[in-house]
């Protein structure tokens, strides 16, 4: 059985139509004034699910998500939430939790009372206080440290306090806004596991605000990739890599070349493209624009070959080029290829030997190729 | 070169604060305390010892001989000191106590304004001190006499039918005080406010707790610093206050201040009302170190 990319675990209720959604934004818009920060808005985010908003700083993941914590009212529209509107609901009486970006830890608390503050509030008798405390820092791997003030504490101490004190309620949705961007990337990496671990163990909702797309793709079940307030992509991290719907996400997520040209054929599954590049590239892709319009093939770099000699097959993708410049990165070596046309395009081979015989080098003439599903058909 | 002048600098940057706490506190406090320590005399100036350059080594260890602690004694013989200290210290707190109440409503509502109004806010809160303060506690007398704005504004609109005596009784004072010390309470604790993360708030709610308590628990305990600062500089100048006490209190009115004022002028005690004023510095000196600690744990939690 074919599928976009490697599956992490089989959990897919978006994809049955009975499955009842557990958050769903319907037609959000919301206003700062005359700035329209979320604009008709709408998604589905399912129990259990790990989903993540990725978007360029300032596209409004942070106001959807504050939304969805109740400390922002939306201007229209509404957030059903287990079957409820939300709207009249104050953030303190919501069964949603959240992770602050700046952490915003209580500074005259000390690590355990900052925990069981939440615990406090719900009237929870004292012994079992202490103990949910104690089970949380165990969680963080912060036992040794539940005395401290948080100013005594390292980032990525204090990451993990947030993290505890917004679990410790056992909320419904748990709600973490940037949660790894103030921490260094070895670090990072790590808590991204420990928070995949945690979100599978506990069997919680997690909604996660990121700008970081790597950091989305490891940890998200889907992405909404968000523009200008607006969701232009709700898929899972293969699918938004491998099938882009649209120029801005294949350019938003990874490396991505892109060529324009127009449809000159499509039947039987298959479209060809004659591309501004001089050369027709054929696609297997069975819905796509009609012959005659304007289109754009998008293709990872990865997914190119550059090779000495024209490919034998001639049913492969091929367009003659020159070597423009070559970017060795230790694990692969990327290639800039200048096409006859002028355009450089970028193709990445994995370094799989230590040694190469007779390696590519500047300004040899070499043939990109590329099979019919490497790459997808985007609509203007 | 430079490094030699940056590190002048620095010395002098240290050595300032210091040259000025000895030249203006420091200076004059020993003089004071010198003072107290004498006899009254009936001479320029009116007590003695004075010494003098021609004593030589010899007279000058004689006259220090005749320093005596007796002000100090006849300080504890008299009730009437310690009834105006305890009085003062009664007075300066319960004045205190009043515009922290008024003063933090304020300091809040302005920290919580649109940020462009704030300064606008602030500028209003220092305004008074643009006319003379006497002349501002005098209009309370215009105010708070029994023929004054306020008692035929209260007739007029018929809450009494006999005007309030409040001018000559210790309301006024305390009216005096706390209208002359408030913006003193109010800076420190909207610099206090001003500060606060609002996300601290918001992650009190999102944690169950609803915005009264939260207040109580996140917003009120991180503006103690603030709060201190405030009733310091209050507390502070009111127990030492003479003028509100002279110009709206009447003659049973017991402040330090004023006993002050007596011994050194009606009296022409000089070596006692020094005796006054050094024990009324002590006084005060425990709340300073007890702000200072304060200040320093507030550091120390890296506010
Ligand atoms: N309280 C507010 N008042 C006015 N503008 C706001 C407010 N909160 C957010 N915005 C604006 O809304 C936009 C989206 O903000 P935000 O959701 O924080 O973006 P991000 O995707 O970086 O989290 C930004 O342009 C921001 O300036
Ligand atoms: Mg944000």
């Amino acid at each position: 059985m074919k599928s976009l990319g490697n599956i992490r675990r089989s959990f897919a209720p978006w994809t049955d139509p009975d499955a009842k959604p557990f958050i769903t934004f319907r037609n959000v818009t919301k206003r700062f004034g005359d700035f329209t920060a979320v604009d008709d808005l709408t998604l589905n985010i399912y129990h259990r699910e790990f989903f993540a908003l990725l978007g360029a700083s300032g596209c409004g993941k942070s106001t959807l998500l504050r939304m969805l914590a109740g400390f922002e009212r939306p201007t229209s529209g509404e957030i059903i939430l287990d079957g409820q509107d939300i709207a009249g609901i104050p953030p303190y009486k919501r069964p949603v939790n959240m992770m602050f970006q700046s952490y915003a830890l209580f500074p005259h608390m000390t690590v355990e009372s900052n925990i069981g503050f939440g615990l406090r509030q719900d009237g929870m008798p004292k012994n079992e206080i202490a103990e949910r405390v104690s089970q949380m820092l165990k969680l963080v791997k912060l036992e040794q440290f539940a005395k401290r003030k948080p100013h005594q504490l390292s980032g990525g101490q204090r990451q993990r306090v947030a993290l505890a004190r917004s679990l410790a309620k056992r909320p419904k949705v748990l709600l973490l806004d940037e949660p790894l961007g103030a921490l260094d990337k070895k670090l990072r990496e790590e808590t991204q596991f420990e928070l995949m671990d945690l979100q599978q163990e506990l069997g919680l909702t997690f909604v996660v605000v990121t700008h970081d797309q790597e950091e989305a793709m490891t940890m998200a079940d889907r992405i909404a990739v968000m523009s200008h307030g607006k969701v232009i992509q709700v898929a899972t991290p293969a699918e938004i890599y491998e099938a882009p719907n649209s120029r801005f996400v294949a350019d938003f997520i990874g490396d991505v070349n892109i060529l324009d040209g127009k449809v000159s054929a499509n039947g039987n599954g298959k479209i060809e493209l004659a591309v501004n590049e001089g050369f027709t590239i054929r696609t297997a892709t069975a819905n796509g624009p009609t012959p005659g319009s304007a289109a754009g093939f998008a293709i990872r770099p990865e997914k190119m070959k550059v090779t000495r000699a024209a490919p034998a097959d001639a049913s492969v993708n091929a367009a003659p080029g020159e070597i423009w410049d070559i970017g060795y990165l230790g694990d692969m070596t990327v290639f800039y290829v200048k096409l006859d046309s002028g355009k450089v395009v970028k193709a990445s081979m994995l370094n799989a030997l230590r040694e190469v015989e007779d390696p590519i080098s500047y300004d040899e003439k070499v043939w990109v190729s590329f099979g019919e599903t490497a790459g997808v058909v985007l609509k203007d | 070169m430079n490094k030699l002048g940056s590190a002048i600098f620095s010395r002098l940057v240290i050595i300032l604060p210091y040259a000025w706490l000895l030249f203006f506190f420091l200076v004059p406090f020993f003089i004071v305390f010198r003072i107290s320590l004498s006899t009254t005399a009936i001479a320029q100036p009116p007590y003695e010892p004075v010494f003098a350059l021609a004593d030589g080594l010899s007279g000058f260890f004689g006259k220090v001989g005749q320093f005596s602690f007796a002000n100090y004694i006849w300080l504890t013989e008299d009730a009437l000191y310690l009834n105006a200290y305890l009085s003062s210290i009664w007075i300066a707190g319960v004045s205190t106590f009043i515009t922290l109440l008024i003063g933090y409503p304020i300091a809040y509502g302005m920290a919580q304004a649109p940020r462009t109004l704030r300064p606008t806010l602030l500028m209003l809160v220092i305004l008074p001190f643009w006319t003379s303060f006497l002349i501002r506690v005098y209009a309370w007398i215009a105010i708070l006499k029994p023929e004054g704005l306020l008692n035929q504004f209260l007739l007029s609109i018929g809450v009494i039918d006999q005007p309030l005596i409040i001018i000559g009784t210790n309301w006024a004072i305390y009216i005096g005080i706390v209208y002359s010390y408030l913006p003193f309470m109010i800076l420190p604790l909207y610099s206090a406010l001003e500060k606060m993360d609002n996300s601290l708030i918001e992650a009190a709610k999102d944690l169950g707790c609803p915005p009264i308590s939260a207040f109580w628990k996140i917003t009120f305990p991180l503006s103690l610093p603030g709060v201190v600062a405030g009733c310091m500089l209050v507390f502070i100048p009111a127990v030492g206050e003479f003028v509100i006490p002279d110009l709206l209190g009447g003659s049973q009115t017991l402040m330090i201040g004023k006993t002050l004022w007596n011994e050194f002028n009606a009296n022409r005690d000089w070596p006692v009302s020094a005796a006054v004023a050094t024990i009324l510095l002590l006084i005060l000196v425990v709340p300073i170190v007890f702000f200072q600690n304060a200040q320093a744990k507030a550091e120390e939690q890296g506010r």
